[in-house]
């Protein structure tokens, strides 16, 4: 069984047994996103106007949420500081746990997100485009947050820290995200937005997690 | 290489260089801004289409432009830090941050005050105008992450990441939001070869710009002495120099 197959296993073992963290966020995004209809009014045409925007900051709310514990256990019993002691690249270990916690966090609100558009109002190109910016965009949140949340796992108060230093870091993704769904809602080719998403994903895949590896350690002095 | 630069990494000596440094850096800022400011409201010719309004420029801009720089001097420190692992390094970034969040802000301020009379409007979600609060943001995550910390050094490692993150995002924000939406007037001085902007309304500008470049170097300067001065309070060149001044 290799390391990194084993740290990915122990991750989701852990996360199976402590369900709550996957349901939160998930609750969390679905009463975000219900309490828009209710704050702004029912018509229709300005929930399909707003949806694709308010969607995407649901998603990057509830990510912010649930990635606070995501070192956070390992950083108090020390795992962590073992994972760095291992001869595995510590970049490697990270990126693993971090794709674990996409996958068991992001998806489910992926998964979810028919049901939203539906509420919405959004139409069916809207959807997919919606679709596609969530699958390639949601990885950059966490690949981007983890470093944040790296950096203040050894604080006692990280979580609002943690929204006050990451957020404006995911403007540009938020921008070219909701203006790929509004181009689908003109029946346009939104394929251009979908590439420079996917070349934000390239480069962060490449470079956070050696910041990661490194934010870690800061936090361990 | 670089050799010349290594007795700095010790804050007595930084100190020192600091102390010799601020006379040059002051007077560039008084001599600059007075000069330039004076030569702006006062002198320079007024603008066809925006009247007297456009004077405002004098300190918009060069606010505007050195917000951005000191960010990247910022993190330049940050990196320097990271690399050499000088604390000195660490102390300047976060001497300049707070000086950085107030040029900022005064670059949205007059870009406020400017926007009422011309857009006739306070705050419009234009492409700069959004850039600039965004940059305003990330000096403050700067400081806050940094404050977070009980101990300087981590803290230090820490904000340089973050500010490292930011100057990677700067272009990229910069550049989303244009795209995204547009208002502002474009840039009328860095065209090189012909700008578009007129000579005797060009010089006041130039100079104003150097003064605003004092100005930071004089308040982070400043700063940096108080982050050396708190950070090493136990030291006995410290305390020697508060009795100093003390006993003055």
């Amino acid at each position: 069984m290799s390391p990194l197959y084993s740290v990915i296993h122990r991750d989701f073992t852990l996360a199976m047994r402590q369900k709550a963290d996957i349901f939160q966020p998930l609750t969390f995004f679905v009463l975000v996103i219900t309490l828009f209809p209710i704050g702004v009014g029912p018509a229709p045409e300005t929930l399909q106007k707003i949806g694709p925007g308010v969607i995407w900051v649901a998603a990057i709310l509830s990510a912010l949420l649930g990635m606070e514990r995501l070192f956070r256990d390992d950083f108090n019993d020390g795992v962590l500081e073992q994972m760095q002691l291992s001869n595995l690249s510590l970049s490697w270990i990270m990126f693993a746990k971090v794709m674990t916690h996409w996958l068991l966090t992001i998806v489910p609100l992926i998964l979810i997100s028919p049901l939203l558009a539906l509420f919405l109002n959004l139409t069916m190109p809207m959807y997919w485009a919606l679709l596609a910016t969530l699958l390639l965009g949601t990885p950059i949140l966490s690949l981007l947050g983890s470093i944040a949340v790296a950096l203040t796992v050894g604080l006692q108060k990280g979580g609002i820290l943690l929204s006050l230093i990451i957020i404006p870091v995911f403007i540009p993704l938020l921008i070219f995200a909701t203006s790929a769904v509004d181009t689908a809602l003109f029946g346009l080719n939104y394929l251009p937005q979908l590439a420079i998403i996917a070349a934000m994903l390239c480069i962060a895949m490449a470079l956070t997690p050696m910041a990661m590896s490194y934010a870690i350690k800061v936090s361990h002095q | 290489m670089f050799v010349w630069l290594h007795p700095y990494a010790k804050t007595e000596r930084a100190y020192a260089l600091c102390n010799t440094l601020m006379p040059y850096f002051l007077s560039a800022a008084v001599l600059g801004l007075s000069v330039g400011l004076v030569w702006g409201m006062l002198f320079a010719p007024s603008d066809y289409q925006q009247g007297d309004s456009f004077r405002i420029i004098y300190i918009h801009v060069p606010s505007a432009i050195l917000s951005m720089g000191t960010y990247v001097a910022m993190a330049i420190a940050g990196l320097v830090g990271l690399v050499w692992q000088w604390k000195t390094a660490y102390m300047s970034m976060i001497a300049m941050a707070p000086v950085g969040a107030l040029v900022c802000f005064i670059s949205l301020f007059t870009g406020a005050a400017w926007g009422k009379p011309m857009w006739g409007t306070w705050w419009i979600w234009d492409a700069r105008l959004t850039s600039q609060l965004i940059l305003l943001f990330l000096y403050f995550g700067v400081m806050a992450l940094y404050y977070a910390f009980s101990d300087r050094q981590q803290a230090g490692k820490a904000a340089a990441i973050i500010a490292l993150i930011g100057v990677i995002n700067i272009p990229i924000i910069h550049y989303s939001v244009e795209w995204w939406n547009t208002l502002h007037q474009g840039s009328t001085i860095t065209k090189i070869g012909k700008p578009s902007i007129a000579p005797s309304m060009k010089w006041p500008l130039l100079v104003s710009i150097a003064g605003f470049m004092g100005l930071i170097g004089t308040l982070t300067l400043m700063q940096l002495k108080n982050v050396i001065i708190e950070r090493e309070l136990h030291r006995p060149w410290v305390k020697q120099l508060l009795s100093q001044q003390e006993t003055k």
